[in-house]
């Protein structure tokens, strides 16, 4: 129906109009009114020094760097703990949700119980205490332990020897006067995230393994026996393969939403982009610009973690002949 | 929803932007009428720093800045009342005020260059002379900053703090790790145990950390340097003067009675007074409310609301609150410190 078509994509093309006039219309009469106001507006104050330290920083950071610069390291340490926690959560979510298929009663009813507990208490709260808990517990800076030569712990975190704030020398931590100086820090509040961070979407993603296997008609699986394939087999060939496409959509969002709720990192003190913005907007005064920066990086962020997910998905598919 | 949680004060922030800038309209050079229509005052305040601005368990606003939206009303509405307190934070302050969701505000913001010139604002006195310290457990020997080298500084995020603290330091070329917490409660618990060497924020702040926070309040000690001038006061929008010139002129009205000596109590008797700068200042004597769009009341009634600074000053922070701050800078020209109010006349 070619003429039912075409009024379709009328109405689409008038809808998409609309919607750009809109946003057409609420940036130029904020830009107005702001302008009206003779408050400043425009990027520019990227370049400008931002003045402040950053307390951990993948590369050289200097508080004579600028704010363009000051971003990019509260990025970098954002995606330093959201993607080893992607991994952990994934890995650990995947044990579970199996976990929860087991035949061994006490082993499913543990692993339930994890999945209940840690997700209907809220994360922030559980950040808090993870950090706290990691606080408390380790030493003093000045009683740090020497766990290995040169590798200390205490409150200042697991210091190693890494390569120093400039990314150039190798360095062994040593005790200075005040805290553990030289080598890189895996610091309680980075190792308090990354923790609260896994174990809360691990729960999430045990319950779609779980759901993605169970989605499978048993009658595969008795069938795949009665051919005389072991349960490993059945498990590799049958089960994974069909369970994948149903896991990997619910499993990106669980991913994108862990790498989101990585904001929640100003509450305990973790630098990541978000308390780099909050700064930035505080000294500055540019709401409206370190918003639109904030919002365009979770948006990236979030399209790119699709698109992968998206890519296995199609192949994963493939691997099964589905159309 | 769970994708919005962490990120809810900023979507809540933007909402307030694009709301703010697209819907007021720009209205210059009629706050005053609008109070008066309104019949209430909308006051930015903190969302919680005792002696400057916190509620009771009553929801009931008190402290130093808090007085100076009470005076204002008192000048301008006839009743220190008629005042609605919205608690802002560090990030949104700004914002509500450009946008027109409040009249003023008054939420110990320290006056800067930037924040003067390029956000649309006016800073209008000066209510809290501050500097920004360190407060120190003892054991670690300190008695000075200048020991602080590679130390791991806990401050709250939001203000000055963390500029200053990284220019005093790179003027000292000394390295430091700031760890940075958005709420106070979690930064000074953090501090307390034992996450960093040294908490640093703005001296008025220290004291009240060191006596109500600290579990030994002995064990911890305020470091001699102020690394930073931190003038506090309260913030119009630009582009009203008849307004900007009251809320400046309530405030030197307020410092000018301490130095006359005129009580929150001793107004009525005052106004007797054949001193003819007092006489001014009560309107007994020429009207000076006239000039500012109010009656020539307005001082009196503002006296008479929160009393003068100095009565100001001891009841929220000075001695007769828990913070027991010295006057110190904020005490009159006069008397050693640098209030100084140009003359109402």
């Amino acid at each position: 129906m070619p003429g039912k078509r075409r009024q379709s994509v009328a109405i689409q093309a008038v809808l998409l109009l609309a919607l750009v006039a809109l946003a057409w219309m609420l940036v130029e009469h904020t830009a107005i009114h702001m302008r009206e106001r003779g408050i400043q507006t425009g990027f520019g104050f990227l370049l400008e020094p931002a003045g402040f330290a950053i307390g951990e920083s993948l590369f050289a950071f200097d508080s004579g760097d600028s704010y363009f610069w000051a971003l990019l390291v509260g990025l970098a340490n954002s995606l330093r703990v959201a993607l080893p926690a992607i991994m952990l959560s994934t890995v650990l979510g995947t044990l579970i949700g199996l976990g929860r298929l087991s035949p061994n009663f006490l082993l499913r009813r543990l692993c339930a119980g994890y999945v209940e507990s840690l997700r209907n208490v809220p994360l922030l709260l559980q950040l808090l205490a993870w950090y706290f808990v990691v606080t408390d517990w380790l030493p003093a800076t000045a009683e740090a332990i020497e766990l290995m030569p040169h590798v200390f712990l205490s409150k200042s975190g697991l210091t190693l020897p890494w390569f120093g704030d400039g990314g150039v020398f190798f360095e062994l931590p040593m005790r200075g006067e005040m805290s553990i100086s030289g080598g890189a820090a895996l610091t309680p509040e980075f190792i308090a995230l990354l923790l609260g961070l896994s174990l809360y979407t691990a729960a999430y993603i045990a319950e779609t393994v779980r759901a993605g296997i169970q989605s499978i008609p048993r009658g595969q699986t008795e069938a795949a026996l009665a051919l005389g394939m072991t349960r490993m087999s059945v498990f590799r060939l049958i089960l994974v393969p069909q369970a994948l496409r149903s896991i990997i959509p619910p499993l990106t969002n669980s991913h994108l939403s862990l790498t989101k709720n990585a904001s929640l990192a100003v509450a305990i003190g973790y630098p990541d982009l978000v308390s780099v913005a909050n700064t930035t907007l505080n000294q500055t005064g540019r709401a409206v610009e370190c918003i639109a920066l904030i919002m365009i990086v979770y948006l990236i962020l979030s399209a790119l973690t699709a698109a992968i997910s998206f890519w296995f998905e199609r192949r994963s598919g493939r691997w099964t002949q589905t159309p | 929803m769970n994708l919005a949680g962490p990120l809810r004060g900023f979507y809540a922030t933007l909402l307030l932007l694009v709301l703010g800038f697209y819907w007021t309209p720009a209205h210059a050079g009629k706050t005053l009428e609008q109070i008066r229509q309104r019949g209430q005052l909308v006051c930015g305040v903190s969302t919680g720093v005792i002696g400057f601005s916190s509620a009771d368990s009553q929801g009931k606003f008190s402290g130093l800045d808090v007085d100076v939206c009470r005076a204002i009303a008192a000048a301008v509405l006839n009743d220190p009342d008629k005042v609605k307190y919205v608690p802002l934070n560090a990030q949104q302050r700004f914002t509500a005020l450009q946008s027109g969701e409040v009249d003023l505000l008054s939420r110990n913001t320290t006056w800067t260059l930037t924040r003067d010139v390029s956000l649309g604002l006016n800073f209008a006195a000066i209510t809290y002379y501050d500097g920004q310290g360190f407060l120190v457990p003892k054991k670690l020997k300190l008695s000075s900053a200048k020991q602080l080298k590679n130390a791991e500084i806990c401050v709250q995020s939001g203000t000055t703090t963390e500029k200053n603290l990284g220019d005093y330091f790179k003027s000292q070329g000394i390295k430091i790790k700031p760890v940075v917490f958005e709420k106070f409660e979690a930064s000074t618990k953090a501090f307390f145990s034992g996450r960093c060497q040294a908490y640093t924020t703005d001296a008025s702040a220290l004291a009240f950390i060191r006596a109500k926070e600290a579990p030994k309040p002995d064990d911890y000690i305020v470091l001699p340097e102020l690394i930073s001038k931190e003038p506090l006061g309260p913030v119009v929008r630009r582009g009203d003067d008849e307004w900007f010139a009251v809320v400046k002129w309530v405030i030197f009205a307020l410092i000018e009675g301490e130095e006359y000596g005129i009580t929150q109590a001793g107004v009525e008797k005052m106004k007797a007074s054949a001193d003819p700068a007092v006489q001014r200042l009560l309107g007994t004597g020429e009207d000076t409310g006239k000039l500012l769009g109010l009656d020539r009341d307005w001082a009196a009634r503002a006296l008479k609301a929160v009393g003068n600074y100095g009565e100001m000053f001891q009841r929220n922070v000075g001695s007769d609150s828990p913070l027991k701050l010295p006057r110190g800078l904020n005490a009159l020209w006069n008397k050693g410190g640098l209030m100084y109010a140009p003359p109402v006349r």
